[in-house]
């Protein structure tokens, strides 16, 4: 009896242990990013653009913000229609079928997708460093998120809300748009933001498909090299010059609040659609 | 499970072709280009690539050999066996570690933290999912990795006794660049995957079960050993294969924490390493100086091997989970 009590403290102590495991290195990592960035961050960080290696972000915050989008534009449409399909219209072996596609596409490493972009984009297709290489490589990475969490969100919704329609007589278009997307939005949402975080996060498979450009995006899709914020981490963080560190760090600060604001939405938009479920 | 399909249209017809090919065509397109671009690499490189450990672009500077048709640097030498180790070594090290703490983790927040902390942690863990890649590899590489080099591994390597296994956590500590490190900073980025979809199945674990071990007279540890875990074990195992999915494809923070050295087979926990997926992001920029293109092709050759050992690992883990229960495995991490 004694000795399963002491075991029994023993495991809770060991579970402490764990915990203190998953919390330290965050907290260790957001004060080392932070301690090492606040003290030299200057707001012509945000207005200047990459000069060598020193100046400021402006290119690669505006870079980042235009792969986003992109990545939001195209993986987020193609997504969001796959997912309606996959939940309202696919049975059985095509369900099947499909989603052990979206898995085995989710597990591909995305450096072997950037290589794949950099040979068959960049190099064969002939469109050079550029944003659609970028954009397309990203999105393909983004889909399987965002097809999962639309199907996800599509499959909570009741399915007396469709029969209702149907009983009223409403078209499928109808009762799809106004009413069943309509209850799911908040969950495409937040799997668009975690696909953002992940696109925007993304190092290895953008080195090679947007390349990197001191100057902000052009607007042209190919043939044009795009900044971002993840490459001055990669690039700087261990070359001597101090302005090049500091520039690692004043973008890995950057790169934290944009996951923070990110999580912070997400947080947001659950919590508003719960109190308009309940209310 | 068709939900509106009954009065589907053209429309829906059209969307269903679309939909199947959103995830197939670029899984064809992948495979077919790596194939494609390292046939070459295949039939020059042969056997010996699984087998050497030498990786020796050749004389990029003098004339070309051509060999079986393919033209390459003369001397060009590729052995892929220490970025194929370097890259199982490195995940195995990050499992060990990653699951009993992602578990132990997970049964205290459900169980025992009071709600406003368990949603702090919570909101951490999707932090630690969230925070890209490179940043944790900056973290490894400036602080974490000159901490364990200084402070943790000299006490392990002075005191690990000369037996099998712990044999290899003797010598030298190195600088905080190598197996280790990566093995552990690798550790740290898979623990929300599987910390934060273990505590959520712990969560939907029903309580009559529970309270009736504890009735019992169970303690809590054999409650949570014989009834709550084997109750989710087959999501746990899902959780724990997208895990390791993420710890072999893991490019950058491995590229800043391995030493990144190409050629040797670590021989101990200390040494410096690399993987594969560290090679193809630190190697292209040479490899494109190679004026027969040989280097890039055996980079795709390396790239095909990667997919090739992910692929296997999630058909694995599907298998296994489907013998174990009907759930799917969940996609993604939670953000």
């Amino acid at each position: 009896m004694n000795r399963r009590k002491i075991v029994n403290a023993a495991f809770w102590a060991a579970c402490l242990v764990c915990l203190a495991v998953v919390v330290v290195p965050t907290v260790w990592m957001l004060i080392e990013v932070i301690g090492r960035a606040l003290p030299v961050f200057d707001w012509h960080v945000l207005t200047e653009n990459t000069r060598g290696n020193g100046g400021g972000l402006r290119n690669a915050i505006i870079g980042t913000a235009v792969l986003g989008l992109g990545v939001l534009l195209v993986g987020g449409t193609v997504s969001v229609l796959t997912g309606i399909y996959l939940s309202e219209f696919a049975t059985g072996r095509t369900q099947s079928l499909l989603r052990g596609a979206y898995e085995v596409l989710a597990g591909i490493p995305s450096i072997v997708l950037g290589y794949v972009g950099y040979l068959a984009l960049v190099v064969f297709f002939g469109w050079g460093f550029s944003l659609a290489a970028g954009v397309l490589t990203l999105s393909v990475l983004a889909i399987p998120y965002i097809a999962k969490a639309t199907e996800a969100a599509l499959g909570q919704v009741p399915t007396s809300y469709r029969e209702g329609a149907e009983a009223l007589g409403l078209p499928v278009g109808f009762t799809l748009r106004k009413i069943v997307l309509k209850s799911a939005i908040p969950g495409i949402v937040t799997g668009m933001l975690v696909a953002l975080a992940l696109a925007v996060g993304e190092t290895a498979p953008m080195l090679y498909t947007a390349g990197w450009s001191n100057t902000a995006p052009t607007g042209e899709l190919t043939h044009s090299p795009v900044g971002y914020l993840t490459y001055p981490i990669w690039t700087f963080y261990n070359l001597p010059s101090q302005s090049a560190r500091d520039l690692s760090y004043n973008a890995a600060f950057l790169l934290i609040l944009f996951v923070l604001l990110l999580i912070l939405i997400g947080r947001l938009v659950s919590w508003r659609s719960r109190r308009h479920a309940e209310g | 499970m068709s939900r509106s399909g009954a009065r589907a249209g053209p429309a829906v017809r059209w969307l269903g072709t679309a939909s199947a090919l959103v995830p197939l065509l670029p899984l064809v397109f992948v495979l077919a280009t790596l194939l494609i671009e390292a046939l070459p690499a295949i039939t020059v490189n042969g056997l010996h690539f699984f087998t050497g450990t030498d990786w020796n672009p050749g004389n990029t500077y003098g004339s070309a050999t051509v060999t079986r048709g393919v033209e390459h640097p003369t001397g060009a030498y590729y052995g892929a066996l220490p970025l194929i180790v370097g890259t199982l070594a490195t995940s195995a090290i990050a499992l060990v570690i990653a699951v009993p703490v992602s578990i132990g983790a997970a049964l205290l927040i459900v169980e025992r933290l009071p709600r406003a902390i368990a949603s702090a942690v919570g909101m951490m863990l999707e932090l630690l999912a969230g925070i890209p890649s490179v940043i944790v590899g900056l973290w490894g590489a400036m602080t974490f990795g000159p901490f364990i080099a200084g402070y943790v591994a000299p006490v392990i390597a002075r005191n690990a006794p000369d037996v099998p296994v712990l044999r290899y956590f003797r010598g030298d500590p190195g600088h905080g660049e190598g197996l280790l490190v990566s093995g552990l900073v690798l550790a740290v980025m898979i623990i929300p995957i599987i910390a934060s979809t273990s505590r959520d199945l712990i969560r939907q674990v029903p309580p009559l079960p529970r309270e009736g071990a504890i009735a019992l007279g169970m303690t809590e540890f054999e409650c949570a050993r014989r009834v709550t875990l084997p109750w989710v074990t087959s999501g746990i195992v899902g959780a724990i294969v997208l895990g390791l999915g993420r710890a072999l494809g893991e490019t950058m923070a491995v590229a800043m924490v391995s030493g990144a050295v190409l050629g040797t087979i670590p021989t101990t926990i200390y040494a410096t390493m690399t993987t594969i997926a560290a090679t193809v992001v630190s190697q292209l920029d040479s490899a494109m100086t190679d004026f027969t293109d040989f280097a890039v092709k055996t980079l795709a050759e390396v790239s095909l091997v990667l997919m090739v050992i992910t692929l296997l690992t999630n058909i694995a883990a599907r298998v296994l989970v489907r013998r174990v229960s009907g759930t799917a495995l969940p996609v993604g991490r939670g953000v």
